[in-house]
């Protein structure tokens, strides 16, 4: 009894290695074949049916083992939910079962399963006749209506206002626009405030570093209140001349929203050497790199920006605390047809 | 009548005759079990996608189990200890709830990402394959109008869905997308307002909207337009190339049942393996470090799904044009990559079958047999040029990850690539043209070119060499 298990296991291997590699050069052959069917195009009348049937014994068995490890692969998918939920682990028991379910299906449909390959004949789509039929039933369906222009029109206004109707509820989706879209909190005095709250002191703010500031009080989430404070040599600034005033100590502050497509600012460029470095401190937006120049007042050097970011004018109260001198510049965020800048 | 001999049963029989005597059905089940499937690997393409979709389906639902589409700003206490305390949103908050609390859930929700990748993909290069062969042409242009639209669709279904957990990244692109809704001439600020119930980051209603949009009305649209797809293709039967008793009223191909069910469904478990060992084993979107997103935060080198590739390389590539008249803006910067382009793509898609039969291929007929690309080189070139134009646009997107890795510089990388976009399509036409045109005179395959010959003996005794 043993003796016989061990040489019809000792005869299989070898068999079944054989059979894998027979596989390969079939394969590799049908390739090569079909690579010849392929380049001779003048054969429009063969007939190319076939039907192959006979399942290969080695499939059969092939299979037998492949439907023991998906069990096994999706037990312990299973097992380990149950016990282990790791992302890694699950991932490799589910996939393997599936990949296995996915080497026997295939295996079936190709070694198992009779091979046919049948022509069929394709559907003419375009008939006349029935065309002129069907042309002719709708038109008889008119039959006697002597005034189709005038229904057909009123039809057609009642479809409209039914439309109408079912449509309008969609007003309801928005707030009027008006007063969404412009408000900033920012006015003269309002203080500058961090994000714990805490009010910005101008001693604070040194060259080369970025600061983001809040309008005190207001909602951090309003497009309108965030700023970025930096601070830059006075003697560089080329502001406008209306603006005289408006970076105390050097000190300015611009909208944190990219008046491109409203993203945070918050690149921060800022030469170590005014002198060996061509170009200023600038402002980058990282979403679409809109580059604003922070010198002359948020002018947009490089990128997509239409507009220059809305500076707002800053000064120092008693304490030494940073408070705006106005409101920003220009309306914040990306434009749109109500601006009026 | 049926007939029921005795007591014996047939467990073949029974079934089918219970479900005909009640629906009729015998017939369309015969149709099915012999519709013929020609044989081609790029006819798979259209499958992976529709089986990414089962796949996104059935994650996705998972994943609605236990998000929570809410904006409402709570106190994280979850099982990650980074954000322990942090304040959020409770959508971002659940988003980590599945990545970190829930059994299966991390995998869920990087089987649900993967697949969306994969299924934009698959559905892409099945474009390009029927762009290529001229499968769009009489009868299937109607087809292809769904698929085109499927596509659209499907990007935006993307877009919606990583725009929900709200970490960092969702709100940059949400944000990027207010500006380009926006931009709209004349109507941008209003609708843009409606959709987010009021200025960026909208009112609590906008992440119920985007919830709703993204797990029910997108998706239903999908699954219609896709059965529309299949049940047109089933009408016309599938196209086919030349090939030994292959015509153009015919096809030949593998029957339904059972060779091609059993195959097509080992690619649905092969494509549900692969991503299933992709969700588990290769991390995406990692929302945990990204962070809470908020509109007064930003971080570099933040990258939208590919498939937003050639949207964000068409906004950075645009110069800082506005048009503005009497003080109002009619055109805003964002307009252009963000609706033109992209508008400008899709508009060239749709016209395809009506441009190719006017002006290119100058063919009204119907056809069935598809050509291979360099049997048409004009349309292959044309087809080039379009696919190099929104390449070109699409590697412009990862410009900053050029300066990152490579240290290239990102403004003359932008310059560089506003010339490609207009140098690169022309090249791409000259060579895919010539190739087409030389490929066309050897008869040669690009990739398989065998110059052997195969010598059989025939029955007369002597040889044949084919």
């Amino acid at each position: 009894m043993s003796s016989s298990d061990e040489r019809d296991g000792g005869e299989r291997r070898p068999g079944f290695a054989r059979r894998a590699w027979q596989a390969l050069v079939v394969i590799v052959l049908w390739r090569v074949a079909g690579l010849r069917r392929g380049r001779e195009r003048s054969q429009e009348l063969e007939d190319p049916s076939r039907r192959r049937t006979g399942a290969a014994p080695w499939a059969e068995r092939l299979l037998l083992g492949l439907f023991g490890l998906i069990a096994l692969a999706a037990g312990s998918f299973v097992a380990l939910f149950v016990l282990d939920p790791n992302t890694q682990l699950l991932g490799l028991a589910l996939g393997a079962a599936l990949a296995l379910v996915a080497a026997a299906l295939v295996i079936a449909g190709r070694w198992l399963v009779p091979q046919e390959t049948e022509v069929e004949d394709r559907p003419r789509l375009a008939d006349e006749h029935e065309v002129e039929q069907v042309v002719q039933q709708g038109r008889a369906g008119l039959d006697g209506i002597t005034r189709r222009r005038l229904l057909a029109g009123a039809a057609g206004a009642a479809g409209l206002g039914v439309t109408a109707a079912v449509a309008i509820p969609v007003v309801a989706l928005g707030p009027g626009i008006e007063d969404q879209l412009q408000r900033t909190p920012w006015h003269a005095g309002r203080a500058l405030v961090d994000e714990r709250g805490k009010p910005i002191l101008a001693d604070a703010v040194t060259e080369g570093s970025f600061l983001t500031a809040f309008a005190q009080g207001a909602d951090r989430e309003n497009l309108g209140s965030p700023v970025v404070v930096v601070r830059v040599d006075p003697t560089t600034l080329r502001l406008p001349g209306e603006r005289s005033g408006w970076a105390p100590q050097g000190i300015v502050a611009y909208s944190k929203i990219c008046t491109h497509a409203a993203c945070a600012i918050s690149l921060y460029r800022s030469p170590l050497s005014p002198t060996t470095q061509s170009r200023g401190p600038a402002l980058v937006c990282p979403c679409h790199y809109s580059t604003f120049d922070v010198l002359d007042g948020g002018g947009v050097e490089f990128g997509p920006a239409g507009r220059p970011l809305p500076q707002l004018p800053l000064r120092i109260d008693a304490a030494g605390a940073l408070r705006a001198g106005g409101p920003l510049s220009g309306p914040v965020g990306p434009s749109w047809f109500e601006d009026k800048s | 009548m049926s007939a029921r001999a005795g007591s014996r049963r047939d467990r073949v029989a029974d079934p089918v005759r219970f479900v005909d005597e009640r629906l009729g059905a015998a017939r369309a089940l015969r149709f099915l079990m012999s519709y013929v499937f020609p044989d081609h690997w790029s006819f798979l393409l259209g499958e992976i996608a529709l089986y990414s979709f089962v796949v996104l389906i059935a994650s996705g639902t998972f994943l609605a189990l236990f998000f929570d589409a809410s904006s409402t700003q709570i106190v994280y206490h979850g099982g990650y200890g980074p954000l322990q305390g942090a304040s959020m949103s409770a959508a971002y908050a659940s988003s980590l709830h599945i990545s970190f609390d829930v059994s299966g859930g991390l995998l869920a929700r990087q089987l649900h990402h993967w697949a969306a990748l994969v299924f934009v993909a698959a559905i892409t290069l099945h474009l390009l394959r029927i762009v290529f062969t001229g499968a769009f042409r009489k009868p299937r242009d109607v087809n292809y109008f769904v698929g085109v639209t499927l596509l659209a669709l499907a990007i935006l279904e993307g877009f919606a869905g990583y725009s929900l957990p709200d970490d960092l990244l969702s709100g940059m692109g949400l944000a990027i997308a207010w500006a380009v809704a926006m931009s709209l001439p004349f109507v941008g600020g209003a609708l843009a307002t409606a959709l987010w119930g009021g200025r960026f980051p909208g009112s609590g209603v906008f992440e119920s909207r985007l919830y709703i949009a993204h797990v029910f009305v997108i998706p239903a649209i999908l699954a219609t337009l896709m059965a529309i797809h299949l049940a047109i293709i089933m009408i016309q039967r599938h196209s086919q190339f030349r090939g030994p008793g292959r015509r153009e009223d015919n096809v030949v191909g593998t029957p339904l049942w059972p060779g091609y069910a059993l195959r097509s469904l080992g690619l649905l478990a092969a494509v549900a393996a692969v991503l299933v060992l992709m969700g588990g084993l290769i991390q995406i979107n990692p929302v945990w470090l990204w962070g809470a997103y908020h509109p007064y935060v930003g971080t570099n080198g933040a990258q939208p799904d590919w498939y937003l590739g050639w949207l964000i390389g068409a906004l950075r590539l645009m110069p800082n044009l506005e048009i503005h008249v009497f003080g109002h803006t009619i055109v805003p910067n964002p307009f252009f990559g963000g609706v033109l382009f992209p508008g400008l793509v899709f508009a060239l898609l749709y016209a395809l079958p009506w441009l190719d039969r006017r002006f290119i291929s100058r063919d009204y007929r119907r056809h069935d047999l598809l050509e291979r690309p360099r049997e048409n080189p004009l349309r292959t070139a044309l087809a080039a040029a379009l696919l190099a134009m929104v390449a070109v646009v699409f590697a412009a997107g990862s410009v900053d990850r050029l300066f990152f890795q490579f240290g290239f510089g990102y403004e003359g990388a932008i310059w560089f690539f506003r010339g490609a976009f207009f140098v690169v399509p022309a090249i791409a036409y000259v060579l895919t043209k010539r190739i087409c045109l030389e490929l066309a005179r050897e008869r040669a395959h690009p990739l398989r070119a065998w110059d052997g010959q195969v010598v059989v003996r025939n029955e007369r005794g002597g040889f044949d060499a084919y």
